[in-house]
């Protein structure tokens, strides 16, 4: 046996294959992906942290249980990225955050806990935008990430580490955390696949809270049915997170081999006003090829998506400035000695967030203020309501929803940094579908003439990911 | 609609954010231009919409309670091993009340 050569490029199901045919070990293949990871990430800054001691410990639990002739697990010997807003036990998870820099958490989240017990192999923890509050990952204290397609282009954010090294080959496949696009359009811009869940459907229990009304956590992998086996792991009911769904999980990658065709799709006018003709043309195709294949393409409207913007930013901010208000100094390793414990508080905050997450606290403290609840937080929670509306009725006519992923590719770093809302700007497209709650994905679907990629985005109903996955899984076969 | 300096500071207090001068300057005027493009939602008349709470639940009402069984809890060590500050198994800080 002996590590193998394609690291950059391995599937789950070549990992699978190969361990069984007894090409490699697990352990060869941890040794081969950190060396491979520690020497590839100052390109691209994709981890933050590696975690090589843990790593090697679950390879050799998956060597000695195939040893012994037992099941290794569905994820066995799978080298993985963790984005860093989700705790792992006694290895540090910094949020992107210079308030957490230092810190080590006592417990492990719950998707953690279900993937190493299905044999994944943790590398390490990916970078971020700080508390998952980005589109570009350059709101990283610890720096910003490349895109290892372009790199002097952002990867797209918040979970731009994420989708960088499964891009890079550092990873195979990697989670990430999605609260107004932060799974989909990084996936887009770097060209691999990307899965937002039903809102429920994954348990966030070890997930840093953004906004829990629209945090989820999801899979980035090189192909579909590697995401589908990754979400096969982490769904389902967890009694430690009292918002995870009870409804039970679907065999992902067997309903996805069903044709496309008879699916009805939905093409929303709205997604196509603001979008770079390019990618126009590119998002045109990919449908035509649907068509192709037997779908049904409808043109259907959702037409209250201009005001997804502003109502996201409304309650997205409201609930994160709740949230964050557990980092002051008390419990969090850091802490700045004012004098009294309110001079603690404010010193400790000023000095560890960085000026976007200070903007959306101080947004979200604002309309949560006395004398402007009603106007913003409330009205907010009521255009939500309309949009979430606009997907029912829509669902009513279609079987899923096809649209871009973003208005244009990946943009240079720096080009947005200055100006906070033409960055929200970037997230028109997928904030919609964390305010519905419904699952959606992106897929690879093309290349600029710069060769810059374009995702295709998929939406579904409620808890109907093998809809989702169906859809983007005749689209890979056919136009791979 | 621009923020004035004197609320961008009130809203600081309210969030026990320090901020410098900068900082208030540059708030002012972000959080000015992003609220102005919010007031676009005030085009919609949503006097009979009820407002969207809760994402989406569908169980029973008590779905979510569990029997009631012991289990190891996190322990007071490993709860305090993140504290800035600690003592006699407690978190430490600055004094509140004075004698």
């Amino acid at each position: 046996m002996s590590a193998p050569a394609e690291i950059a490029s391995l599937t789950i199901s070549a990992i699978r294959e190969g361990l069984a045919n007894k090409r490699f070990s697990a352990v060869e293949v941890a040794r081969a992906a950190l060396d491979f990871a520690e020497k590839e990430n100052p390109a691209t800054n994709a981890y933050l942290t590696f975690s090589p001691e843990r790593a090697l410990a679950a390879a050799e639990r998956v060597d000695r249980a195939l040893a012994k002739g037992e099941h290794a697990g569905t994820l066995a010997g799978v080298p993985m990225a963790i984005k860093d807003v989700i705790v792992t036990k006694g290895l540090r998870t910094t949020c992107g955050s210079r308030i957490l820099e230092h810190y080590v958490p006592p417990y492990d989240a719950t998707v953690v806990t279900r993937l190493e017990e299905e044999g994944a192999v943790i590398l390490g923890k990916a970078n971020c935008d700080e508390f998952a509050m980005g589109s570009s990952n350059e709101n990283s204290a610890f720096g910003p990430v490349r895109n290892p397609r372009a790199l002097d282009r952002v990867p797209g954010g918040s979970s731009g580490g994420s989708a960088a090294a499964v891009a890079q080959g550092t990873a195979v496949v990697s989670l990430g955390s999605d609260t107004g696009g932060s799974i989909r359009q990084p996936a887009g811009f770097c060209g691999v696949v990307g899965v937002t869940p039903t809102y429920g459907r994954v348990s966030r229990y070890g997930l840093a809270a953004f906004a829990s009304s629209l945090d989820h956590i999801g899979p980035f992998a090189r192909n579909v049915e590697d995401a589908a086996t990754v979400l096969g792991v982490i769904a389902g009911r967890d009694d430690l997170d009292a918002t995870s769904a009870f409804a039970p999980v679907d065999d992902y990658r067997a309903l996805m081999q069903h044709p496309v065709r008879g699916m009805k799709l939905g093409l929303p006018k709205e997604y196509f006003a603001e979008l770079n003709a390019e990618t126009g043309d590119v998002i045109h195709a990919a449908v035509k090829q649907l068509e192709k294949q037997g779908a049904e393409i409808r043109e259907i409207t959702l037409p209250h998506t201009k005001y997804a913007l502003s109502c996201y930013y409304i309650i997205a901010t409201a609930e994160a400035s709740s949230n964050l208000a557990r980092y002051d100094g008390v419990r969090y390793t850091s802490r700045n000695n004012g004098g009294t414990l309110s001079e603690m508080y404010r010193d400790t905050r000023g000095a560890g967030f960085g000026a976007e997450v200070k903007r959306r606290i101080m947004l979200g403290t604002y309309v949560l203020s006395a004398g402007y609840y009603d106007a913003y937080y409330r009205k907010a929670q009521q255009v939500r309501a309309l949009i979430a509306r606009d997907f029912g009725e829509a669902f009513a006519a279609v079987d899923a929803i096809v649209a871009p992923v973003s208005p244009f590719p990946a943009f240079k770093i720096g080009e947005k940094l200055d100006d906070p809302l033409a960055m929200y700007l970037s997230d028109v497209y997928t904030l919609t579908g964390d305010l519905a709650g419904v699952p959606c994905m992106s897929v690879p679907c093309g290349a600029s003439a710069e060769g810059l990629p374009i995702g295709l985005q998929i939406f579904a109903k409620h808890f109907d990911e093998a809809a989702m996955f169906r859809v983007a899984s005749n689209y890979e076969r056919a136009s791979s | 609609m621009k923020l004035i300096e004197d609320e961008v500071r009130y809203v600081a207090g309210l969030a026990n954010l320090r901020l410098s001068d900068d900082e208030v300057h540059r708030m002012s005027h972000d959080l000015g231009q992003i609220l102005t493009h919010m007031d676009q939602l005030n085009e919609l008349d949503t006097r009979n919409v009820e407002p969207m709470t809760q994402v989406l639940f569908e169980a029973d009402e008590i779905a979510t309670l569990r029997e009631d069984v012991p289990h190891t809890p996190l322990g007071n060590h490993d709860a305090l091993t993140n504290a800035p500050a600690s003592g006699s198994g407690y978190f430490k800080v600055p004094k509140v009340v004075e004698r």
